[in-house]
Protein backbone atom coordinates (compact mmCIF):
# COMPACT_ATOMS: atom_id res chain seq x y z
CA UNK A 1 0.00 0.00 0.00
CA UNK A 2 2.70 2.30 1.06
CA UNK A 3 4.47 2.18 -2.07
CA UNK A 4 0.95 0.99 -4.70
CA UNK A 5 -0.64 4.50 -3.75
CA UNK A 6 2.17 6.87 -4.78
CA UNK A 7 3.04 5.07 -7.64
CA UNK A 8 -0.30 4.98 -8.67
CA UNK A 9 -0.64 8.92 -7.74
CA UNK A 10 2.73 9.50 -9.94
CA UNK A 11 1.16 8.06 -13.06
CA UNK A 12 -2.00 9.57 -13.14
CA UNK A 13 -1.06 13.13 -12.60
CA UNK A 14 2.20 12.61 -15.04
CA UNK A 15 -0.16 11.53 -17.85
CA UNK A 16 -2.49 14.44 -16.77
CA UNK A 17 -0.37 16.65 -16.91
CA UNK A 18 2.01 15.69 -20.20
CA UNK A 19 -1.06 15.17 -22.26
CA UNK A 20 -3.17 18.91 -20.78
CA UNK A 21 0.38 20.36 -21.00
CA UNK A 22 0.28 20.22 -25.02
CA UNK A 23 -3.85 20.96 -25.36
CA UNK A 24 -4.68 24.28 -26.25
CA UNK A 25 -8.34 22.73 -25.04
CA UNK A 26 -9.43 25.52 -22.68
CA UNK A 27 -10.70 22.50 -19.99
CA UNK A 28 -6.93 21.65 -19.92
CA UNK A 29 -6.22 25.01 -19.22
CA UNK A 30 -8.04 24.89 -16.18
CA UNK A 31 -6.90 21.38 -15.09
CA UNK A 32 -3.45 22.89 -15.44
CA UNK A 33 -4.72 25.52 -13.00
CA UNK A 34 -6.29 23.44 -10.93
CA UNK A 35 -3.34 20.51 -10.45
CA UNK A 36 -0.83 24.07 -9.61
CA UNK A 37 -3.00 25.54 -7.10
CA UNK A 38 -2.44 21.92 -5.18
CA UNK A 39 0.93 21.81 -5.66
CA UNK A 40 1.19 25.43 -4.22
CA UNK A 41 -0.80 24.00 -1.44
CA UNK A 42 1.21 21.06 -0.82
CA UNK A 43 5.04 22.60 -1.09
CA UNK A 44 4.94 24.13 2.35
CA UNK A 45 4.80 21.02 3.57
CA UNK A 46 8.06 20.09 2.43
CA UNK A 47 9.33 22.80 4.65
CA UNK A 48 7.81 21.39 7.52
CA UNK A 49 8.99 17.97 6.58
CA UNK A 50 12.49 19.42 6.23
CA UNK A 51 12.52 21.02 9.42
CA UNK A 52 11.07 17.42 11.07
CA UNK A 53 14.16 16.11 9.31
CA UNK A 54 16.55 18.64 10.36
CA UNK A 55 15.25 17.93 13.96
CA UNK A 56 15.55 14.25 14.25
CA UNK A 57 19.11 13.91 12.31
CA UNK A 58 20.22 16.18 15.10
CA UNK A 59 18.05 14.48 18.14
CA UNK A 60 19.64 11.09 16.90
CA UNK A 61 23.11 12.92 17.18
CA UNK A 62 22.64 13.82 20.75
CA UNK A 63 21.55 10.54 21.68
CA UNK A 64 24.52 8.75 19.99
CA UNK A 65 26.77 11.29 21.13
CA UNK A 66 28.09 11.30 17.56
CA UNK A 67 31.07 13.73 16.42
CA UNK A 68 30.58 17.17 17.75
CA UNK A 69 26.97 16.39 19.15
CA UNK A 70 27.32 19.46 21.78
CA UNK A 71 26.55 21.69 18.48
CA UNK A 72 23.37 20.00 17.90
CA UNK A 73 22.06 21.98 20.67
CA UNK A 74 23.30 25.37 19.06
CA UNK A 75 20.86 24.05 16.11
CA UNK A 76 18.25 23.61 18.49
CA UNK A 77 18.42 27.02 20.17
CA UNK A 78 18.74 28.45 16.97
CA UNK A 79 15.29 26.95 15.54
CA UNK A 80 13.78 27.42 18.74
CA UNK A 81 14.37 31.11 19.08
CA UNK A 82 13.14 32.13 15.25
CA UNK A 83 10.55 30.20 15.11
CA UNK A 84 9.65 31.56 18.42
CA UNK A 85 9.88 34.99 17.50
CA UNK A 86 9.16 34.31 13.84
CA UNK A 87 5.62 32.80 13.90
CA UNK A 88 3.91 34.83 16.20
CA UNK A 89 5.53 38.18 15.77
CA UNK A 90 6.21 37.86 11.66
CA UNK A 91 9.04 38.58 9.94
CA UNK A 92 9.17 42.02 9.78
CA UNK A 93 9.65 42.02 13.97
CA UNK A 94 12.86 44.14 15.44
CA UNK A 95 13.66 41.41 17.16
CA UNK A 96 13.63 38.75 13.74
CA UNK A 97 15.09 41.26 11.86
CA UNK A 98 17.84 42.02 14.21
CA UNK A 99 18.36 38.68 14.75
CA UNK A 100 18.49 37.51 10.75
CA UNK A 101 20.57 41.01 10.29
CA UNK A 102 23.10 40.48 12.91
CA UNK A 103 23.01 36.71 13.49
CA UNK A 104 22.29 34.73 10.35
CA UNK A 105 23.33 37.24 7.50
CA UNK A 106 27.18 37.61 8.92
CA UNK A 107 27.59 33.76 9.81
CA UNK A 108 26.26 32.88 6.16
CA UNK A 109 28.39 35.37 4.19
CA UNK A 110 31.63 34.33 6.71
CA UNK A 111 30.79 30.51 5.74
CA UNK A 112 31.33 32.27 1.92
CA UNK A 113 33.59 34.42 2.47
CA UNK A 114 35.92 31.43 3.67
CA UNK A 115 35.89 29.91 -0.36
CA UNK A 116 38.19 32.74 -1.39
CA UNK A 117 40.78 31.57 0.82
CA UNK A 118 40.82 28.10 0.03
CA UNK A 119 39.89 28.57 -3.85
CA UNK A 120 43.37 30.87 -4.24
CA UNK A 121 45.23 27.81 -1.89
CA UNK A 122 43.55 25.10 -4.31
CA UNK A 123 44.25 27.22 -7.59
CA UNK A 124 47.85 27.20 -5.92
CA UNK A 125 48.14 23.45 -5.71
CA UNK A 126 46.11 22.13 -8.58
CA UNK A 127 45.64 24.47 -11.63
CA UNK A 128 49.32 22.85 -13.02
CA UNK A 129 50.40 22.74 -17.11
CA UNK A 130 50.95 18.47 -16.77
CA UNK A 131 48.93 17.93 -20.06
CA UNK A 132 47.89 20.18 -23.23
CA UNK A 133 44.14 20.23 -21.67
CA UNK A 134 45.03 21.33 -18.32
CA UNK A 135 46.84 23.70 -19.68
CA UNK A 136 44.23 24.67 -22.13
CA UNK A 137 41.90 25.10 -19.06
CA UNK A 138 44.81 27.05 -17.42
CA UNK A 139 45.33 29.69 -19.60
CA UNK A 140 41.42 30.33 -20.40
CA UNK A 141 41.11 30.49 -16.44
CA UNK A 142 43.81 32.77 -16.08
CA UNK A 143 42.35 35.28 -19.34
CA UNK A 144 38.83 34.85 -18.09
CA UNK A 145 40.31 35.59 -14.07
CA UNK A 146 42.27 38.79 -15.62
CA UNK A 147 39.38 40.12 -17.95
CA UNK A 148 36.52 40.04 -15.48
CA UNK A 149 38.58 42.48 -13.32
CA UNK A 150 39.15 46.30 -14.37
CA UNK A 151 43.12 45.81 -13.49
CA UNK A 152 43.72 43.43 -16.63
CA UNK A 153 42.48 46.21 -18.96
CA UNK A 154 44.28 48.92 -17.13
CA UNK A 155 47.75 46.84 -16.61
CA UNK A 156 47.43 45.07 -20.43
CA UNK A 157 46.90 48.70 -21.91
CA UNK A 158 49.53 50.68 -19.79
CA UNK A 159 52.34 48.11 -20.49
CA UNK A 160 50.96 46.42 -24.40
CA UNK A 161 51.14 49.01 -27.34
CA UNK A 162 48.09 46.80 -29.09
CA UNK A 163 45.01 45.78 -28.59
CA UNK A 164 42.99 48.22 -26.40
CA UNK A 165 41.52 46.26 -23.70
CA UNK A 166 41.92 43.01 -24.69
CA UNK A 167 41.79 40.70 -21.47
CA UNK A 168 38.45 41.83 -21.11
CA UNK A 169 37.53 41.08 -24.70
CA UNK A 170 39.08 37.59 -24.16
CA UNK A 171 37.00 36.69 -21.56
CA UNK A 172 33.39 37.95 -23.66
CA UNK A 173 34.71 35.67 -26.67
CA UNK A 174 35.86 32.65 -24.55
CA UNK A 175 32.30 33.11 -22.73
CA UNK A 176 30.34 33.60 -25.59
CA UNK A 177 32.08 31.04 -27.89
CA UNK A 178 33.72 28.15 -26.92
CA UNK A 179 31.88 28.24 -22.91
CA UNK A 180 28.36 28.67 -24.52
CA UNK A 181 29.05 25.57 -27.01
CA UNK A 182 29.77 23.71 -24.33
CA UNK A 183 27.08 24.25 -22.20
CA UNK A 184 24.20 24.04 -24.59
CA UNK A 185 25.70 20.70 -25.05
CA UNK A 186 25.43 19.84 -21.10
CA UNK A 187 22.45 21.57 -21.12
CA UNK A 188 20.82 19.25 -23.97
CA UNK A 189 22.31 16.09 -22.94
CA UNK A 190 20.85 17.22 -19.29
CA UNK A 191 17.49 17.72 -20.17
CA UNK A 192 17.22 14.30 -22.45
CA UNK A 193 18.58 12.75 -18.93
CA UNK A 194 15.71 14.57 -17.47
CA UNK A 195 12.56 13.61 -20.33
CA UNK A 196 14.07 9.84 -19.94
CA UNK A 197 14.00 10.18 -15.74
CA UNK A 198 10.97 11.94 -15.68
CA UNK A 199 9.39 8.83 -18.31
CA UNK A 200 10.81 6.51 -15.93
CA UNK A 201 9.41 7.73 -12.67
CA UNK A 202 6.11 8.17 -14.35
CA UNK A 203 5.78 4.43 -15.66
CA UNK A 204 7.07 3.23 -12.26
CA UNK A 205 10.56 2.24 -13.37
CA UNK A 206 12.57 4.20 -11.41
CA UNK A 207 11.04 4.01 -7.59
CA UNK A 208 14.05 5.22 -5.81
CA UNK A 209 11.86 8.31 -4.68
CA UNK A 210 9.31 5.64 -2.80
CA UNK A 211 12.39 5.07 0.08
CA UNK A 212 12.61 1.38 1.49
CA UNK A 213 9.54 0.77 2.72
CA UNK A 214 7.51 -2.20 1.70
CA UNK A 215 4.01 -2.60 0.88
CA UNK B 1 63.69 24.64 -2.16
CA UNK B 2 61.70 23.98 -5.02
CA UNK B 3 60.01 21.11 -3.20
CA UNK B 4 59.13 23.57 -0.43
CA UNK B 5 57.90 26.21 -3.19
CA UNK B 6 55.78 23.70 -4.75
CA UNK B 7 54.09 22.84 -1.45
CA UNK B 8 53.70 26.08 -0.39
CA UNK B 9 51.83 26.47 3.29
CA UNK B 10 48.34 27.10 2.65
CA UNK B 11 49.01 29.60 5.26
CA UNK B 12 51.00 31.83 3.51
CA UNK B 13 48.63 31.99 0.65
CA UNK B 14 45.71 32.82 3.39
CA UNK B 15 47.70 35.70 4.53
CA UNK B 16 48.71 37.10 1.52
CA UNK B 17 44.77 36.75 0.08
CA UNK B 18 44.09 38.63 3.53
CA UNK B 19 46.01 41.15 2.46
CA UNK B 20 44.97 41.73 -0.97
CA UNK B 21 41.63 42.04 0.50
CA UNK B 22 42.74 44.37 3.52
CA UNK B 23 45.04 46.82 2.14
CA UNK B 24 43.12 47.66 -1.17
CA UNK B 25 39.97 48.62 1.22
CA UNK B 26 42.34 51.01 2.55
CA UNK B 27 44.20 52.32 -0.30
CA UNK B 28 40.83 53.09 -2.31
CA UNK B 29 42.28 52.21 -5.51
CA UNK B 30 39.57 53.26 -8.51
CA UNK B 31 40.26 51.48 -11.90
CA UNK B 32 38.11 52.66 -15.11
CA UNK B 33 34.97 50.15 -15.60
CA UNK B 34 33.94 49.85 -19.31
CA UNK B 35 29.94 48.50 -19.12
CA UNK B 36 29.62 45.19 -21.28
CA UNK B 37 26.61 45.02 -23.80
CA UNK B 38 24.66 42.45 -21.46
CA UNK B 39 24.76 44.90 -18.50
CA UNK B 40 24.34 47.93 -20.85
CA UNK B 41 21.22 45.53 -22.75
CA UNK B 42 19.48 45.91 -19.10
CA UNK B 43 19.95 49.70 -18.65
CA UNK B 44 19.03 50.52 -21.89
CA UNK B 45 15.67 48.41 -21.39
CA UNK B 46 15.25 50.13 -18.21
CA UNK B 47 15.49 53.29 -20.12
CA UNK B 48 13.33 52.64 -23.12
CA UNK B 49 10.12 51.59 -20.74
CA UNK B 50 7.60 54.70 -20.27
CA UNK B 51 6.49 55.91 -16.85
CA UNK B 52 4.44 53.97 -15.03
CA UNK B 53 4.90 50.45 -16.14
CA UNK B 54 5.79 47.56 -14.18
CA UNK B 55 8.34 45.55 -13.82
CA UNK B 56 9.20 42.57 -11.11
CA UNK B 57 12.56 42.26 -9.54
CA UNK B 58 13.35 38.53 -7.97
CA UNK B 59 15.46 38.84 -4.92
CA UNK B 60 16.55 35.06 -5.32
CA UNK B 61 19.94 35.25 -3.35
CA UNK B 62 20.98 34.90 0.29
CA UNK B 63 23.26 36.46 2.59
CA UNK B 64 26.02 34.19 1.19
CA UNK B 65 25.71 36.08 -2.48
CA UNK B 66 25.37 39.65 -0.62
CA UNK B 67 28.02 41.11 -1.46
CA UNK B 68 27.67 40.66 -5.33
CA UNK B 69 24.50 40.53 -5.52
CA UNK B 70 22.99 43.25 -3.32
CA UNK B 71 24.93 46.21 -5.17
CA UNK B 72 23.47 44.96 -8.31
CA UNK B 73 19.99 45.06 -6.84
CA UNK B 74 20.70 48.64 -5.22
CA UNK B 75 21.74 50.25 -8.46
CA UNK B 76 18.59 48.79 -10.68
CA UNK B 77 16.33 50.23 -7.78
CA UNK B 78 17.73 53.13 -7.83
CA UNK B 79 17.08 53.93 -11.75
CA UNK B 80 13.89 52.32 -12.17
CA UNK B 81 12.65 54.74 -8.93
CA UNK B 82 14.78 58.01 -10.84
CA UNK B 83 12.89 56.58 -14.08
CA UNK B 84 9.47 56.02 -12.25
CA UNK B 85 9.06 52.57 -13.03
CA UNK B 86 6.83 50.63 -10.94
CA UNK B 87 8.65 47.83 -9.32
CA UNK B 88 7.24 44.26 -7.79
CA UNK B 89 9.89 42.91 -5.60
CA UNK B 90 9.50 38.88 -4.93
CA UNK B 91 12.07 36.30 -3.47
CA UNK B 92 11.80 32.14 -4.13
CA UNK B 93 14.32 31.26 -1.48
CA UNK B 94 13.23 31.82 2.13
CA UNK B 95 16.58 33.82 2.70
CA UNK B 96 15.82 36.70 0.42
CA UNK B 97 13.07 37.79 1.66
CA UNK B 98 14.02 39.83 4.82
CA UNK B 99 17.03 41.06 2.89
CA UNK B 100 14.58 42.25 -0.03
CA UNK B 101 12.41 44.29 1.83
CA UNK B 102 15.39 46.32 3.51
CA UNK B 103 16.66 47.10 0.30
CA UNK B 104 13.64 47.81 -1.08
CA UNK B 105 12.95 50.48 1.48
CA UNK B 106 16.42 51.44 1.28
CA UNK B 107 16.68 52.63 -1.70
CA UNK B 108 12.83 53.96 -1.52
CA UNK B 109 14.26 55.96 1.66
CA UNK B 110 16.99 57.38 -0.57
CA UNK B 111 14.79 58.07 -4.04
CA UNK B 112 11.54 59.49 -2.55
CA UNK B 113 9.62 56.40 -3.79
CA UNK B 114 6.39 55.71 -2.18
CA UNK B 115 5.20 52.32 -0.99
CA UNK B 116 2.00 50.78 -2.68
CA UNK B 117 2.31 53.38 -5.52
CA UNK B 118 6.28 53.30 -6.92
CA UNK B 119 6.55 50.05 -5.53
CA UNK B 120 5.15 47.35 -4.10
CA UNK B 121 6.97 43.83 -1.95
CA UNK B 122 5.73 40.72 -2.03
CA UNK B 123 7.88 38.17 0.04
CA UNK B 124 8.39 34.79 -0.52
CA UNK B 125 6.47 31.84 -1.16
CA UNK B 126 7.17 28.34 -1.52
CA UNK B 127 6.62 26.35 -4.56
CA UNK B 128 9.36 27.87 -7.13
CA UNK B 129 8.59 26.97 -10.19
CA UNK B 130 4.78 26.24 -8.98
CA UNK B 131 4.74 29.82 -8.05
CA UNK B 132 5.90 31.07 -11.36
CA UNK B 133 3.93 28.85 -13.51
CA UNK B 134 0.66 30.08 -11.30
CA UNK B 135 1.73 33.96 -11.78
CA UNK B 136 1.23 33.58 -15.37
CA UNK B 137 -2.30 33.07 -14.64
CA UNK B 138 -2.85 35.28 -12.16
CA UNK B 139 -0.64 37.23 -9.46
CA UNK B 140 -2.90 37.57 -6.70
CA UNK B 141 -3.74 33.27 -6.47
CA UNK B 142 -0.07 32.86 -5.36
CA UNK B 143 0.35 36.40 -3.48
CA UNK B 144 -3.22 37.13 -1.64
CA UNK B 145 -1.30 39.57 0.42
CA UNK B 146 1.93 41.64 0.36
CA UNK B 147 5.03 41.41 2.66
CA UNK B 148 3.29 43.08 5.27
CA UNK B 149 0.24 40.98 5.14
CA UNK B 150 -2.03 43.79 3.14
CA UNK B 151 -3.95 42.03 1.00
CA UNK B 152 -2.85 43.62 -2.71
CA UNK B 153 -6.99 44.12 -3.69
CA UNK B 154 -6.38 47.41 -1.26
CA UNK B 155 -2.48 48.41 -2.42
CA UNK B 156 -3.49 51.30 -5.35
CA UNK B 157 -0.63 50.17 -7.82
CA UNK B 158 -1.46 46.36 -7.63
CA UNK B 159 -4.80 47.23 -8.97
CA UNK B 160 -4.33 46.72 -12.90
CA UNK B 161 -1.44 44.29 -12.38
CA UNK B 162 -3.15 40.70 -12.99
CA UNK B 163 -0.26 38.55 -14.50
CA UNK B 164 2.61 38.62 -16.54
CA UNK B 165 0.78 40.75 -18.99
CA UNK B 166 1.06 44.04 -17.15
CA UNK B 167 4.74 43.59 -16.04
CA UNK B 168 7.44 44.52 -19.17
CA UNK B 169 10.43 42.98 -17.46
CA UNK B 170 11.61 40.30 -14.88
CA UNK B 171 14.87 40.48 -13.42
CA UNK B 172 15.75 37.91 -11.66
CA UNK B 173 19.06 38.73 -9.23
CA UNK B 174 20.49 34.59 -8.54
CA UNK B 175 22.61 32.70 -6.75
CA UNK B 176 20.95 29.56 -7.75
CA UNK B 177 18.75 27.81 -10.56
CA UNK B 178 15.93 30.22 -10.44
CA UNK B 179 17.32 32.26 -13.11
CA UNK B 180 16.48 29.08 -14.98
CA UNK B 181 12.86 28.33 -14.21
CA UNK B 182 12.12 31.65 -14.85
CA UNK B 183 13.23 31.41 -18.35
CA UNK B 184 11.52 27.89 -18.38
CA UNK B 185 7.86 28.94 -16.96
CA UNK B 186 7.74 32.54 -17.83
CA UNK B 187 9.42 33.24 -20.69
CA UNK B 188 8.95 30.00 -22.51
CA UNK B 189 5.21 29.76 -21.48
CA UNK B 190 4.35 33.35 -21.08
CA UNK B 191 6.63 35.17 -23.47
CA UNK B 192 7.81 37.07 -20.56
CA UNK B 193 11.08 39.60 -20.91
CA UNK B 194 13.68 37.89 -18.67
CA UNK B 195 16.76 40.19 -17.45
CA UNK B 196 19.31 38.45 -14.64
CA UNK B 197 21.95 39.25 -12.52
CA UNK B 198 24.03 36.45 -11.12
CA UNK B 199 27.18 35.66 -8.97
CA UNK B 200 30.16 35.23 -10.80
CA UNK B 201 30.50 31.52 -10.46
CA UNK B 202 27.19 31.17 -12.58
CA UNK B 203 27.96 33.79 -15.31
CA UNK B 204 28.88 31.28 -17.76
CA UNK B 205 25.76 29.02 -17.83
CA UNK B 206 23.91 31.99 -18.52
CA UNK B 207 25.89 32.63 -22.06
CA UNK B 208 23.71 30.59 -24.36
CA UNK B 209 20.35 32.16 -22.86
CA UNK B 210 22.03 35.47 -23.56
CA UNK B 211 22.52 34.28 -27.19
CA UNK B 212 19.00 33.18 -27.69
CA UNK B 213 17.55 36.24 -26.44
CA UNK B 214 15.65 34.38 -23.50
CA UNK B 215 18.12 36.62 -21.81
CA UNK B 216 17.67 40.39 -22.70
CA UNK B 217 20.22 41.41 -20.42
CA UNK B 218 22.89 40.04 -18.30
CA UNK B 219 25.04 41.98 -15.14
CA UNK B 220 27.97 39.26 -14.15
CA UNK B 221 28.91 39.46 -10.08
CA UNK B 222 30.56 42.56 -8.54
CA UNK B 223 31.52 43.75 -12.26
CA UNK B 224 28.07 43.76 -13.30
CA UNK B 225 27.18 45.71 -10.38
CA UNK B 226 30.13 48.18 -10.86
CA UNK B 227 29.16 48.62 -14.41
CA UNK B 228 25.12 49.36 -13.42
CA UNK B 229 26.73 51.79 -11.02
CA UNK B 230 28.75 53.81 -13.78
CA UNK B 231 25.55 53.58 -15.95
CA UNK B 232 23.70 55.37 -13.34
CA UNK B 233 26.68 57.32 -12.61
CA UNK B 234 26.42 56.79 -9.04
CA UNK B 235 29.46 54.74 -7.94
CA UNK B 236 28.53 52.86 -4.67
CA UNK B 237 29.79 49.66 -3.12
CA UNK B 238 30.24 47.47 -6.17
CA UNK B 239 32.37 49.69 -7.47
CA UNK B 240 34.73 50.09 -4.13
CA UNK B 241 34.64 46.00 -4.41
CA UNK B 242 35.72 45.68 -7.95
CA UNK B 243 39.61 47.30 -6.77
CA UNK B 244 39.55 44.87 -3.78
CA UNK B 245 38.58 41.92 -6.27
CA UNK B 246 40.94 42.98 -8.80
CA UNK B 247 44.26 42.70 -6.67
CA UNK B 248 42.87 39.22 -5.45
CA UNK B 249 42.05 38.32 -8.69
CA UNK B 250 45.71 39.53 -9.93
CA UNK B 251 47.29 37.48 -6.70
CA UNK B 252 45.79 34.50 -7.31
CA UNK B 253 46.74 34.65 -11.23
CA UNK B 254 50.12 35.06 -9.75
CA UNK B 255 50.30 32.45 -7.60
CA UNK B 256 49.22 29.69 -10.47
CA UNK B 257 51.52 31.56 -12.53
CA UNK B 258 54.21 31.33 -10.08
CA UNK B 259 52.89 27.51 -9.19
CA UNK B 260 53.38 26.71 -12.69
CA UNK B 261 57.13 28.02 -13.34
CA UNK B 262 58.54 26.56 -10.13
CA UNK B 263 56.21 23.00 -11.47
CA UNK B 264 58.23 23.20 -15.24
CA UNK B 265 61.73 23.91 -13.16
CA UNK B 266 61.22 21.12 -10.95
CA UNK B 267 59.86 18.79 -14.21
CA UNK B 268 62.68 19.38 -16.67
CA UNK B 269 65.15 19.02 -13.81
CA UNK B 270 63.29 15.40 -13.09
CA UNK B 271 63.74 14.82 -16.99
CA UNK B 272 67.49 15.26 -16.75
Amino acid sequence: MRQRVPLVLCFLFGIIIMVVEFSPHPIAGKVTQEVQQWGLIISPFALVLAVATLVRIHWVRIRRRSEYWQYSFLVFFGLIIMVAIGIPFRQQHPVFVWLFDYVYAPMDATMFSLLAFFIASAAYRAFRARTLEATLLLVAALIVMIGNVPIGDFLWDKIMPFGDGFPSKARQWILETPNSAARRGIILGVSLGVISQSLRIILGIERSYLGSGGD
Amino acid sequence: MLDKLMNLDRRIIFILVALGVIIPTFLEVNFPIVASQPTRNIYNRIESLPIGTSIIIAFDYGPGSMPELHPMAKAVLTHCFRKKVRVIGMTLITEGATLADEMMRDVAAATGAVYGEDYVYLGYRSGSELVLREMGNSINAVYESDYAETPLAEIPMMQDITNYEQINLVIDLASGETVESWILYANTRYNQEIAAGVTGVMVSQMYPYLQTKQLVGLMSGLLGAAEYEQLIEQPGTGTKGMSVQSFVHLLVAGLVIWGNIVFLIQRRRASD
